[in-house]
């Protein structure tokens, strides 16, 4: 699977924040990197299909050479982690992973076991997702968000809220799901450790190549 | 210190006299053996008044509620939205009685809706003898709550919506390949309805028991019980007044056994959605026909009060009007130059209850707030039902019993003891309005004051009165249109010696001068209007140089 964003473009009100024309090919991860606010959050509305009406696009989203950019966002098949986990408190840990398996799925209680199996999470199908600790309610997010069978995934700072140690073993564990299962990856941060430990080509959001090391720490 | 009580106090202000009513009822209803439910008993029109009363609170309720979800569900955070919040938003000061009489002036036999189809649709060059206000079956009474209490829920819900988090999540769902629609009824609602619960069983006990509204579109032979119970009040007759009370009981219980059945389908429903949410349905067809009945009946509804209330205008300045004639023939202002002698002191003995009740209620609220905000109290759920105690309970049920107790102490008939039953019913819309935007006032702004020095008096006088002065005009002003809509209390309390553009437009209702009622309704309509315009107008005149606090 690739993602293309072709001559992508976003402007408000006569300035540009985004201008990106790129390929992420299946398991690489391109990391989109700026101080906050400046056209992070416009290239992911622009790819997701969020963007108000006030914004002004062109260029394309290509998804497996698939023109998506005039599809509305649920008929997109692009998962998106936010920086806030975003489980739904009134569902189980299971109920949440349901929410998001397709209603024709067969075993689904199976499927839903095997996905937290997989994020070592064995047995909390019936937990509150209140009472879980902060990684593994990421690590429930991203299953969530996989079991939807997206085609591409976006990431949205999922990784800030997390303590340091933490935020390494849960950033591995997502860039190695991403690269299993062969998904072009797009990762918003203005954190350039993240963006080094992506490993992948890092840009501003408006298409000018970035260093992933902060300029203090430069070797 | 005496802050930190205020909250106590005020509940107490809130639980007594609906504790001490309910006595009051309950107290004539059991004397003598319980002979009032014996003759309520043998009153034929029972079944009937009891089935209308559950069936048009039941039903308006539901529908309200229904609609109200229909309309977040299609359109919460779209342009649309924000439009149809600004038509709604002034529809909530129309008080019941104007809505319930403007409803009339449009869908009776010689109303408007006819009127605009004779003769060349229907023929009809008189009006036809059709009974379709206060119909047998309550239609539209039923109607004319679900006009008054949709645009009352949609506010609630907006005040209470966590708007940044409902868009994250509805976001969530899309990418999971959820409708709108679907999205926010699994993933938005079940938090959203939690806050909206005590308000609606505010919205069920209230649509089961109104008196005004009943009195003016619904049913009459028999009638709704509260309307009923009403009637027997009025009668000074021992028995009747027994039967009453007894009636009043059975009243109290039926509101009861409405909410428990409510309770009921509540839990239903929620499990109904979790097993929904569960299995992954993704329901996106729902989106086109949602929308649709979103806008038709939010604007069939705001079209409908709009109208009536220019039916009302009109027809308080209208000389000639024939009946199929669209528009009077000439206008004049006869209507008002008869009604003018009794409007004058009405109007006057509005204001002054209006004032009298609602300025204690926000002094009340905002000691309650500040208290949370410098003792670090919050409101439990339990302090939430006491507070709504008063729209819980049917008037019909405590009302009589106060105007008992307000009799025995010699101040039933006056405007100040009106006021200060009016001052039960305005308080928790009060609360309800001012408390969100209290809460939700920068915290960081109190702590810098603290660090500056400034003591807690002189935080609350300096910074949050003035940075709030906007929510709290709007308090007012709701609080204000909360009180001239009173109907019973003004009634029962003022003893019918008092009198109120609300009094006087219900008790005009059953005579046939449209004109004097257009003009006294009309004047109901505009003074809780002109409270909202003043609410609007002066934070913006007074903030006209700081764009940060302006609204």
């Amino acid at each position: 699977m690739t993602l293309v964003l072709d001559r992508l473009t976003v402007d408000l009100g006569g300035r540009r924040l985004v201008a990106l024309d790129v390929t992420v090919a299946a398991g690489e991860v391109l990391t989109l990197m700026a101080p906050s606010g400046a056209g992070k959050s416009s290239a992911l509305g622009a790819i997701i299909g969020t963007l108000g009406p006030e914004f002004t696009l062109s260029g394309r989203v290509l998804l497996n050479g698939q023109d998506v950019t005039a599809l509305p966002t649920r008929l997109r098949r692009i998962g998106l982690l936010f920086q806030d986990d975003v489980l739904f408190p009134h569902l189980d840990v299971g109920g949440n992973l349901g929410f998001a398996l397709p209603a024709r799925t067969p075993d689904r209680k199976a499927r839903i076991d095997d996905a937290l199996a997989q994020a070592g999470l064995t047995g909390f199908a019936a937990r509150d997702p209140a009472t879980l600790s902060g990684g593994q309610r990421a690590r429930v997010a991203l299953m969530r968000c996989l079991l939807a069978e997206p085609r591409a995934l976006l990431l949205d700072e999922p990784f800030s809220r997390l303590d340091a140690g933490l935020r390494d073993q849960t950033r591995r564990f997502v860039f190695d799901r991403a690269r299993t299962l062969g998904l072009p990856v797009v990762l918003v941060t203005h954190d350039a450790q993240d963006a080094q430990a992506a490993g992948g080509r890092v840009l501003s959001p408006l298409g000018a190549p970035e260093s992933p090391a902060p300029p203090a720490f430069a070797q | 210190m005496i802050v930190a009580l205020l909250p106590r106090l005020t509940l107490c202000l809130m639980a007594a006299p609906v504790l001490a009513g309910v006595g009051g009822t309950l107290f004539p209803a059991l004397a003598g053996g319980g002979a009032g439910f014996r003759t309520l008993a043998a009153w034929p029109g029972l079944p009937r008044a009891a089935a209308l009363s559950l069936g048009t609170g039941l039903a308006s309720t539901a529908l309200a509620l229904l609609l109200c979800v229909t309309i977040l569900a299609a359109l919460h955070g779209t342009p649309a939205f924000d439009r149809l919040r600004r038509r709604l938003a002034p529809l909530l000061s129309v008080p019941h009685a104007a809505a319930a009489l403007g409803l009339a002036f449009l869908i009776a036999p010689s109303g408007w809706i006819a009127r605009a189809l004779s003769p060349w649709a229907t023929g009809w060059t008189a009006p036809p003898d059709l009974l379709i206000l206060n119909d047998p079956f309550g239609v539209s009474l039923t109607l004319g709550l679900l006009a008054k209490e949709l645009p009352f829920l949609l506010l609630v819900a907006l005040s209470s919506i966590n708007t940044a988090q409902a868009q994250r999540r509805m976001t969530t769902a899309a990418t999971f390949g959820y409708g709108r629609v679907s999205g926010f009824l699994l993933t938005v609602l079940p938090d959203l309805y939690r806050q909206l619960r005590l308000p609606v069983y505010a919205v069920l006990a209230y649509a089961m028991t109104s008196v005004d509204m009943a009195m003016i579109l619904g049913p009459t032979l028999p009638p709704t019980l509260s309307q009923q119970v009403v009637l027997w009040r009025m009668v000074p007759d021992l028995t009747q007044q027994t039967t009453a009370a007894a009636g009043a009981v059975l009243q109290l219980a039926l509101v009861l056994a409405a909410l428990a059945l409510w309770r009921g389908v509540e839990r239903l429903s929620r499990h109904a959605l979790r097993l929904w949410a569960t299995a992954g349905h993704r329901a996106a067809a729902l989106d086109a026909p949602v929308r649709w009945i979103a806008n038709v009946t939010a604007s069939g509804l705001a079209l409908a009060l709009g109208l009536g209330l220019g039916a009302l205008a009109l027809w308080s300045v209208a000389a000639d009007w024939r009946f199929p004639a669209l528009l009077p023939a000439t206008l004049d202002l006869r209507g008002w130059r008869v009604a003018l002698p009794d409007v004058l002191p009405a109007t006057a003995t509005t204001l002054a209850i209006a004032l009298a009740a609602t300025l204690p209620a926000l002094g009340l609220v905002l000691g309650c707030l500040e208290a949370e905000t410098r003792h670090g109290l919050s409101a439990t759920p339990r302090a939430m039902t006491l507070l709504y105690l008063p729209l819980l309970i049917p008037q019909v049920a405590f009302l009589p019993g106060l105007q008992t107790l307000a009799l025995a102490i010699g101040a039933e008939g006056t405007w100040p003891a009106v006021a200060l039953v009016h001052l039960t019913f305005v308080l928790p819309y009060v609360f309800l309005s001012l408390s969100q935007p209290y809460r939700s006032l920068d915290p960081r702004l109190t702590v810098t004051a603290r660090a500056l020095g400034l003591t807690e008096n002189r935080i609350f006088a300096r910074l949050r009165l003035p940075l709030l002065l906007a929510p709290i005009l709007t308090a007012l002003a709701i609080g204000m249109a909360v009180s001239i809509g009173q109907y019973l209390p003004t009634l029962l309390i003022g003893g019918g010696r008092v009198t109120t553009l609300t009094t006087e437009a219900v008790a005009l209702s059953s005579g046939g001068n449209r004109r004097i009622i257009g003009a006294f309704a009309l004047l109901q309509t505009l003074l809780p209007a002109l409270a909202f315009g003043l609410a609007l107008a002066l934070p913006r005149l007074f903030w006209r140089n700081r764009r940060g606090v302006r609204p």
